[in-house]
């Protein structure tokens, strides 16, 4: 390419650029579109679930008309990045579902108006899928996730491990049993899996804060949420920390598990490993998979609660339509399909009726009533984004090797700095 | 450098060059056979040489569902469009700032240059947030029929992810460095001929300039269009997206690793292709400009 | 009389054509970079419904006493203190290599180009494998000592900043090669031929020529090498986030993971501060100690 040519090349593209940003102008992303409401999704990249927002959007723009709804679907990786950026530009959309833990956090922000939506509707569903905030519902779920410890059972039964039910998990000593013989055993280079491949945070937390729950600590005081002293550095909390390093040391769990615990678990890698609902679409491609709760490690075996739940933003112009919207699109048949389309809990009974494999006895059940049972959600505080960074990180360090009691009472010290300074998030 | 090299080094150079590409490019043949495996394939074979042979039970099924997931096409347009604009923009105006800084005195500008450099040291993720809040505080032309109005607000456009990056004290600087091994008197002969400065910056220096404006192109297409978390954050309508967003479609909660394989070879090999033909142009620049000095 | 003409007239023309990347880089980088480092000052947070409060010198306070902050400067600057000869050098070896007349050199030079330009979610997940303790790194090491070879790269905080150095350079080396071939374009072909007629070696015309030659390069590499590496995040970000026990945490890093996932805009604004001067005081020094002496 001669000098003349790309030069000429270039002013093309400069007038290029010119005329077209005049023209195409910008888009107005505001809370309503010009004749409507616009709603904000966060799963771009997962068509079937997308598949079924977009239909319920579809029947409400196909009963009214004049009030429609327009989807705007993101990536999950990075939704609440791109939320935070509308909110800072105060152009956030008017509906919108978001991560159940950070439902707090906007609603003290002043982003999230309260839901109206009557109250023995509510009660149908799960109440994990019910998000409350200092006495108000501010979000709502059409379906409710789960974590599961997938196991060989020919590995179990070749220990010599009887099959844990809901009714009778195992306790900490039969569990240490279990991983034991297993381990003896030999076949399997890896025991238990507890999954920390994972460089975000979320799953550290959602992931590994029942096991803190069932040893008898917790992220903060549920009592007085102005704390976390006592509950996160306390007696218990040091015995799970022993526990998750433990595991680590004996060898049962790699220190860093690969980028995806589950695969290693599929083709035989693992005995055992530590994930959730998500995965149990894989299971079928073990021969002889089984999904078990967790143990009981002395205050009962706990999972974790609240998954993606629906919110209407409070600069929102028209907030009656919008509560409309989910007033009625809460409803059992469009549970049932977002139950059917993936691999997510349905959220009240009338629905899991609805879906093949729900029913009570049914092969996906264990997950709806282990959540009914099992599920603790997290600390729903304003605080939560840092409560969870920071456990995230002490339980990282905690898992390489560090001190635990060190770990703990700084994360404890940070914790409590960060509340003060908000004076402790209107608590 | 033009030398009489005997058989040895001649093999010796191929042989070293050989090492060096396998070192460097096998992530590609693992990337790309990668993106023929199913998911847990991936994992099973990484652990030996199977990850880089396409081995096992092989299909182009990834591909498939990386169209059904992204709209790859798209973004594959978008991200292409806004890095060579982008490109071209930034080639114009740090150019002519390096010009200005190399060739010309004037009050300040030895200042000007350390001040450009002192913008290198604050990495973008730091100052992100305070742009979006002031990137829509800014106002902007547009047509509406046949009329011009003013309108404010820059989120959810191309031109967002254009403009804050045209100007880039990397390229004014490597510009500069280049500009200044161009003899002056090159300048000077053109002077007395009565040429102005803008002529000097287009008939002398920039056409001596193709290494410089070859690496620039490189250099600064990269970041454009690697760029993932400014258009996370002020592009919300799936149309504007650029390429790098859609990579983040597949980390749902469960991970489609032989579409993000997929995925990564559908966006890595053009800009292979746009560096390969850079470097022609890079190449015949070289040649074209012949003896200086 | 001419002169001073021409000198209004440099005047005039510089600051015109300087005038658009100006405008550019105060609108999109000095205003909103003004108005983060004036955050540090504050107490601002990321969500939070209470006004902003003028908070002084706490946050600087606070990083004082920051055991995360010392240990992420302190890796920072050592790796740093690596890469910057190690890459250099190696980049330069490369476009040496890349630069003799023969056959392939395109090819070559785009293959070396490959990390650059492959997505860091893909290298990351490569490296993540190698560096496992039955990872081809250690098959590597074995078949070229002999002995059994099984560090845990990753998880062992001694080994974990070399193996994220090691894998920076392996990405980064190519972006810098084509940088020093755009120096070496410029070294006029003659003195080779003039030197090789007077019977010099090749070492003595690397000595002589090229590396002289390749003294404007040689400083703009050196800077923005320095810079880079003090900026180091996103194989952080992908690969380690920060572990074991903050043994690849960075500066940057824990700025984003303040500002972003703790929230925390004003305290992560006062470590980005810093931050700025750190790099800022590094980058004139090195610019002062490899100024253009006046022949």
């Amino acid at each position: 390419m001669g000098i003349s040519t790309k030069r000429t090349l270039r002013w093309g593209l400069v007038a290029a650029v010119v005329a077209a940003t005049a023209a195409c102008g910008s888009e107005n992303a505001g809370g309503s579109s010009d004749d409507g409401l616009t709603l904000w999704t966060h799963n771009a990249g997962n068509p079937q679930e997308l598949a079924v927002v977009e239909q319920i959007a579809n029947d409400w723009n196909a009963a009214h008309p004049d009030k429609k709804v327009t989807v705007r679907a993101f990536p999950q990786a990075a939704y609440n990045e791109a939320v935070v950026s509308a909110a800072t530009a105060k152009k956030l959309p008017c509906i919108l579902d978001t991560d159940a833990p950070t439902v707090p956090n906007w609603a003290y922000a002043g982003y999230l108006a309260p839901l109206e939506i009557p109250d023995d509707q509510l009660a149908k569903q799960l109440p994990s899928t019910v998000g409350r905030y200092q006495g108000k519902t501010y979000s709502v779920g059409y379906y409710e996730a789960a974590l599961g410890l997938f196991a060989r059972k020919s590995a179990l039964t070749a220990a010599g491990a009887r099959i844990p039910t809901l009714a009778q998990p195992w306790t900490a000593a039969e569990f240490d049993q279990v991983l034991q013989k297993v381990e003896a055993g030999g076949k399997y280079p890896i025991t238990f899996d507890l999954g920390t491949g994972d460089t975000g945070t979320e799953w550290w937390t959602y992931g590994y804060s029942p096991f803190l729950q069932s040893f008898g600590g917790d992220l903060i005081d549920r009592g007085t949420y102005k704390s976390a002293s006592g509950v996160l550095n306390g007696d218990k909390a040091l015995a799970w920390a022993t526990w998750m390093r433990g595991l680590v040391k004996k060898g049962y769990s790699p220190q860093k598990s690969s980028a995806d615990a589950f695969a290693d678990f599929v083709n035989g890698k693992s005995a055992m490993v530590w994930s959730g609902i998500w995965n149990s679409g894989s299971l079928s491609k073990v021969d002889d998979g089984i999904v078990l709760p967790p143990p009981d490690f002395g205050s009962g075996a706990k999972v974790g609660g609240g998954s993606w739940q629906w919110a209407v933003s409070s600069s929102c112009p028209d907030k009656a339509t919008a509560m409309e919207y989910l007033r009625t699109s809460l409803t059992a048949k469009n549970m049932a399909a977002f139950a059917e389309k993936q691999n997510v809990i349905p959220a009240s009974e009338e629905a899991a009726a609805m879906v093949p494999g729900w029913q009570p006895g049914g092969e996906k059940r264990f997950f709806l009533d282990e959540s009914k049972e099992l599920a603790m959600v997290r600390p729903p505080t304003p605080g939560y984004p840092y409560l969870t960074t920071t456990f995230a990180k002490a339980t990282q360090d905690i898992v390489a090797g560090g001190d635990p009691k060190q770990i703990l009472d700084r994360a404890v010290a940070d914790i409590d700095r960060d509340l003060k300074s908000n004076d402790y998030y209107g608590f | 450098m033009r030398r009489r090299s005997s058989t040895r080094l001649r093999v010796a150079v191929l042989v070293a060059r050989l090492l060096c590409a396998a070192l460097f490019a096998f992530p590609l043949l693992f990337m790309f056979v990668s993106s023929l495996k199913a998911d847990t394939d991936i994992f099973k074979d990484v652990g030996s040489v199977r990850a880089f042979l396409p081995v096992g039970d092989i299909s182009l099924d990834n591909y498939a569902g990386v169209f059904d997931t992204v709209p790859a096409a798209r973004f594959l347009l978008n991200s292409l469009g806004i890095s060579l604009v982008t490109v071209a923009l930034g080639i114009l105006v740090n150019s002519m700032a390096a010009f200005a800084l190399s060739r010309l005195s004037w009050r300040g500008s030895r200042l000007a240059l350390s001040v450009v450099i002192a913008t290198l040291v604050v990495p973008f993720e730091t100052f992100a947030l305070p742009l979006v809040w002031w990137v829509d505080k800014l106002p902007w032309l547009t047509m509406h029929g046949l009329r011009l109005t003013w309108s404010t607000g820059w989120l959810d456009t191309y031109r967002v992810q254009v403009l804050p990056f045209v100007a880039n004290a990397f390229s004014i600087y490597l510009f500069y460095s280049y500009f200044q091994s161009i003899p002056r008197q090159l300048d000077e002969a053109a002077r007395v001929d009565g040429a102005g400065w803008f002529r000097i910056y287009r008939t002398v220096v920039m056409p001596l300039s193709g290494p410089a404006i070859a690496t620039v192109a490189i250099l600064t297409f990269l970041p454009a269009w690697n760029s993932y978390l400014w258009p996370l954050m002020v592009v919300q309508t799936e149309e504007l997206r650029p390429v790098m967003v859609g990579a983040s479609y597949f980390f749902q909660l469960k991970v489609h690793w032989g579409e993000i394989m997929a995925y990564s070879t559908l966006i890595t090999l053009p800009v292979l292709a746009l560096f390969l033909a850079f470097q022609r142009a890079f190449v015949n620049s070289i040649a074209s400009t012949g003896v200086k000095g | 009389m001419t002169a001073r003409r021409h000198q209004h007239g440099q005047g005039r023309t510089g600051l015109l054509m300087v005038a658009p990347g100006g405008v550019l880089l105060v609108v999109f980088f000095f205003v909103p970079v003004a108005l983060g480092f004036a955050l540090s000052f504050t107490d601002a947070r990321l969500i939070s419904p209470k006004p902003l409060e003028f908070v002084g010198t706490d946050n600087f306070a606070r990083l004082l006493d920051d055991p995360v902050f010392w240990t992420s400067l302190r890796n920072t600057l050592l790796f740093a203190a690596v890469i910057v000869p190690a890459q250099s050098g190696f980049a330069l070896l490369l476009a040496l290599l890349v630069n003799v007349k023969m056959r392939g050199t395109n090819l070559f030079r785009t293959l070396y180009f490959v990390p650059v330009v492959t997505s860091i979610v893909v290298v990351s997940i490569l490296w993540r494998f190698m560096y496992q303790p039955d990872g081809l790194v250690n098959s590597m090491l074995h078949w070229a000592t002999g002995n059994v070879v099984r560090i845990d790269w990753l998880n062992d905080t001694s080994t974990a900043l070399p193996a994220i150095m090691f894998m920076s350079a392996w990405q980064a080396v190519g972006f810098h090669m084509v940088i020093w071939l755009a120096g070496l374009q410029t070294i006029p072909g003659e003195l080779y031929e003039a030197a090789e007629i007077d019977g010099a070696g090749r070492w003595h015309m690397f000595r002589y020529i090229t590396w002289p030659g390749l003294r404007n390069t040689r400083t703009f590499i050196l800077v923005t090498i320095t810079i880079a590496a003090l900026s180091l995040f996103t194989q952080i970000h992908v690969m380690t986030g920060g572990g074991p026990l903050d043994a690849t945490s960075t500066v940057v890093f824990q700025a984003v993971r303040v500002g972003y996932q703790q929230q925390q805009t004003a305290y992560a604004s006062a470590i980005s501060l810093v931050f700025f001067l750190l790099v800022l005081t590094v980058s004139l020094i090195q610019r002062w100690l490899t100024r253009e002496r006046s022949a």
